[in-house]
């Protein structure tokens, strides 16, 4: 399953880096998103699916899962959102103020050119 | 005191000089300038005794012990010389800068700071024993000198000058430290005379002749040696005081003392025989031709200075040949660096005086173009006998005592040929031919500065001032360094015995141990011999060349200047640096977000995978590996069939919606992968993000509305796979080897015992690893208080308030 995991996170890196190269500043950001969903898979793969109950204590079960992947990914998940929310605001404050969502018109000031 | 105090006390009274420039407006800030120069000779004066019998003195203070700097100042024959040239001119020409410069219309406290921190750079760099020290005061003079030539900085022509000369003379300075550096590594040691202490084990290293090289650099790019002198001419910008100091007699004489100094070390390597007698030969010949070709009277003394610069050079460029020789002190070799030495002290008086005599000349009439002067003579009857002595000094005529040392050039120049090492026998004979050749040009540019300016006939409606002769306090300077050029005609030996002599016991310390060893008596007559019939030669073709000179100066019209080394400068710094370094970085530094990540990203996956080839850290096994179900495999295809849309869907609403389905996937993921908590967030948190987006959408300005499918293009697809199959890969390789267990079961252990709660996931959250959580709250709270900001509070476009 691993095996399987580790080409299912690269095609999710994949996707991301696509949508993220592209030029409009809401696909970019759908890019992050999809980038995050494939940084959190790989976490859990890596940590492995050894163990068959989850990490819940129970009577007479001794195969957990590993706890500490779940305890990471729970902190990038939120983390993840934070920057997402921002990053939201501001391409949608970005809007308003440029009247563009087309990255390759945000180009520095004229002086750069 | 401390000797070494005394290098700093010019830049200590700069210090006060706007006060005396602001406070004391009836007096001239340069009679308070004055004080300090005319000190400091006193106090150099003190040690002359001593040093012409042979001792040398030494100050230290400690300035960085830790890393081993200090200051040091060591004084013997040649940084006493130095010293003296320094404080003494610099005392003349504050004298005459009384008078240049107006009191009310010139920033007066500017031009003395500038002078004084130059005074003290330049004993600094004679007197240093410690070679990081003399580097500090090395650059110390570039700084002060790219100052004082951009004095009148609202002038084009001063700035250029100011920054041509300090791009040449730091670039060399940086070459210089680097050949510093070499030696220090080599020797342990950063003091020049234990250097020279060991100078013969150095001359083994590999590096020797690398730190030889780029120590001659800097001396070349100081001392305005081909092809490093065109920053001089263009200096003539500065006020006539500072050429007058600066470009003639101290600070391009750096590079000669240099040279000088390191000539113990350096002259067993035939490398710089060849390069300090050649180059300077080459500087000379180079020089004395193209000073006849210029117009502007200070042009003509830049290059004359430049050529007179070679002659120093080559004169101790063959001075080392002194180390190859049996019995040197036999031969006619040791007269090359006494003639050095000797020259040294003379261009510093008869070059001092011209500069300054041009200055006046400038002031008087308002011009300094050649061509428009004339018939001065008898307007300005001081000026006209001080140019006279100056100018037949510097073209070797009898009864000035550019004589004596032209006769001596010519006889090291001589020997060269007798020379049998390093293939001198072969070639040799092209020194005292070129020697030649060059002393002639000398001899026709010094007349042609001196007549073409003082006599033929008046041009008055040509110039902007009407004539008079200058006021007596200007006059004094250049006529007191006048009469030292006859002076030192007449008791030669004087000077020789009291400054020569020590200095060239610093340069040549294996041949002799004290300057009374060193035999040599200046004679003005030494019989018929080929120097003197050279000399004759260089007096009847130089006059046949002065007097012809309308006619063939059209030769200078043969060399175009498209192929000039100036050209070729402004190639470096306009073409090179500004245009072609400029559009180089303009094509990869574009403003597109996309190009640099681009860049970014691909680099990153170039890197890893091609670590984890090179490091043959690739390994795939299958052992520790899950047991795969159906469910797993279903859900994994719902993923990618989302991820797919989200990627091409035409419209970006479609996009958001399959975002969200993957999102939900990777919740149902958590979900199988027994991860309750995570698919309990993951499903909150994606729907609110969901509708973030969806808000983002809605606000999209109308015109954008137009949606188009992302065009697929196959560098972003590229660089798109290169990230997946690096993830892919480190996925593999580093579930393949795992080197150590988790710490997991720890968690599991103690998580009732010892926290006292049943979800072990929680508990590491806020207990294990509570210090995650606390700054992830921050996080969050930032990134809301970020949002609240972004909306609420902004600058309004016209009034600028929040």
């Amino acid at each position: 399953m691993e095996i399987v995991m580790a080409f299912v996170c690269g095609f999710l890196f994949m996707a991301a880096m696509y949508l993220i190269l592209s030029r409009s500043l809401l696909r970019i950001i759908i890019g992050t998103g999809l980038l995050s969903h494939g940084a959190h898979l790989l976490i859990l793969t890596m940590g492995s699916f050894g163990g068959s109950a989850p990490p819940v204590l129970a009577d007479g079960v001794t195969d957990y899962v590993d706890p500490l992947p779940q305890a990471l990914i729970l902190t990038a998940i939120v983390i993840s959102f934070g920057v997402t929310a921002f990053f939201l605001v501001l391409a949608y404050r970005a809007y308003h103020e440029l009247k563009t969502d087309d990255m390759t018109l945000m180009k520095g000031s004229e002086h750069d050119e | 005191m401390n000797q070494v105090l005394y290098i700093f006390i010019p830049l200590i009274a700069a210090l006060f000089m706007p006060f005396f420039f602001k406070k004391i407006r009836s007096i001239h800030t340069g009679w308070f300038v004055l004080i300090v120069p005319v000190v400091l000779v006193a106090f150099y004066t003190t040690y002359i005794p001593s040093i012409a019998a042979g001792e040398s003195f030494i100050g230290t203070i400690q300035w960085i012990p830790s890393l081993g700097i200090s200051f040091v100042s060591y004084l013997d024959g040649l940084s006493l010389l130095f010293s003296l040239l320094i404080t003494g001119i610099g005392a003349l020409v504050v004298l005459y800068s009384i008078f240049y410069l107006d009191r009310t219309k010139e920033q007066l406290h500017n031009f003395y700071i500038y002078l004084l921190m130059f005074m003290s750079a330049m004993l600094g760099v004679v007197q240093s024993d410690h070679m990081i020290t003399l580097y500090l005061f090395w650059e110390l003079t570039s700084v002060s000198s790219f100052l004082l030539i951009g004095y009148w900085y609202n002038r084009d022509q001063s700035r250029f000058g100011a920054l041509k000369s300090m791009m040449i003379t730091v670039a060399g300075g940086m070459l210089m430290l680097g050949g510093f550096v070499l030696l220090s590594i080599m020797g342990g040691t950063f003091s020049i005379r234990e250097l020279i202490g060991q100078a013969p084990e150095l001359a083994t290293n590999d590096t020797f002749i690398m730190a030889l090289i780029l120590i001659l650099l800097g001396a070349f790019t100081k001392s305005a040696q081909f092809p490093f002198y065109i920053w001089l001419p263009d200096a003539m910008e500065a006020p006539t005081p500072v050429s007058a100091y600066l470009h003639s007699a101290t600070m391009v004489k750096a590079g000669i003392y240099l040279v000088a100094r390191f000539t113990p070390i350096f002259a067993s390597s035939e490398v710089w025989i060849w390069l300090v007698s050649g180059i300077g030969l080459l500087t000379l010949m180079w020089g004395s031709f193209f000073a006849v070709k210029q117009t502007d009277l200070k042009a003509i003394l830049a290059f004359s200075t430049v050529s007179q610069l070679g002659l120093i050079m080559s004169l101790l460029g063959v001075g080392a040949i002194a180390y190859h020789v049996e019995g040197a002190e036999d031969t006619v070799f040791k007269y090359a660096a006494f003639a050095a030495i000797f020259h040294l002290i003379n261009h510093a008086t008869f070059k001092g005086s011209l500069f300054m005599i041009a200055g006046i000349v400038d002031h008087e009439t308002g011009t300094r173009d050649i061509r428009k002067l004339g018939g001065l003579m008898s307007i300005m009857p001081i000026s006209f006998t001080i140019a006279l002595i100056g100018g037949f000094s510097m073209a070797g005529v009898p009864l000035f005592n550019g004589f004596l040392s032209k006769e001596m050039f010519l006889t090291a120049m001589l020997a060269v040929k007798e020379f049998e090492l390093f293939e001198f026998s072969t070639w040799g004979v092209l020194f005292p031919i070129f020697a030649w050749i060059a002393s002639i040009f000398t001899f026709v540019y010094s007349f042609y500065f001196v007549f073409k300016t003082f006599s033929g006939k008046l041009k008055s409606d040509q110039l902007p001032h009407k004539p008079h002769e200058a006021p007596i306090g200007m006059l004094i300077s250049p006529a007191i360094l006048a009469v030292l050029v006859i002076v030192i005609f007449f008791i030669p030996n004087l000077i020789t015995d009291t400054f020569v002599k020590p200095a060239v016991t610093a340069i040549q310390p294996f041949l002799y141990n004290n300057p009374n060893e060193v035999d040599i008596h200046v004679a003005a007559w030494h019989g018929v011999n080929t120097e003197l019939l050279m000399t004759i030669g260089i007096f009847v073709i130089g006059l046949l060349l002065y007097f012809t000179l309308a006619k063939w100066q059209k030769v200078y019209k043969v060399f175009p200047a498209k192929f000039s080394l100036n050209r070729l400068y402004d190639f470096v710094i306009n073409v090179l640096f500004d245009s072609w370094m400029d559009s180089l970085s303009k094509s990869y530094m574009t403003g597109s977000n996309r190009r640099y990540l681009s860049y970014m990203f691909t680099a990153f996956a170039m890197l890893v995978i091609g670590t984890l080839f090179i490091k043959d850290a690739f390994v795939v096994s299958f052992e520790s590996a899950s047991p795969i179900h159906v469910y797993q495999i279903i859900l994994i295809i719902a993923l990618i069939i989302g991820t797919i849309t989200t990627v091409f869907a035409k419209s970006r609403i479609t996009s958001i919606v399959a975002l969200g389905a993957v999102g939900y996937t990777v919740s149902l993921f958590f979900v199988i992968f027994n991860a309750p908590d995570l698919a309990l967030t993951q499903l909150v948190i994606e729907t609110i993000s969901v509708a973030l987006f969806l808000l983002a959408f809605y606000h999209l300005p109308k015109f954008q509305k137009a949606e188009e499918r992302t065009r697929f293009k196959f560098g972003r697809a590229f660089v798109s796979i290169a990230v997946g199959v690096m993830v892919t890969l480190v996925a593999l390789s580093s579930h393949s080897q795992k080197l150590i267990p988790s710490i997991a079961d720890y968690y599991k252990d103690t998580v009732y015992s010892l926290a006292g709660g049943g979800n072990i996931v929680n508990v590491i959250l806020v207990d294990y690893r509570g210090f995650d959580t606390l700054f992830e709250i921050t996080v969050l709270a930032i990134a809301g208080m970020a949002i609240y900001g972004m909306i609420k509070l902004r600058m309004s476009k016209k009034g600028g308030k929040l």
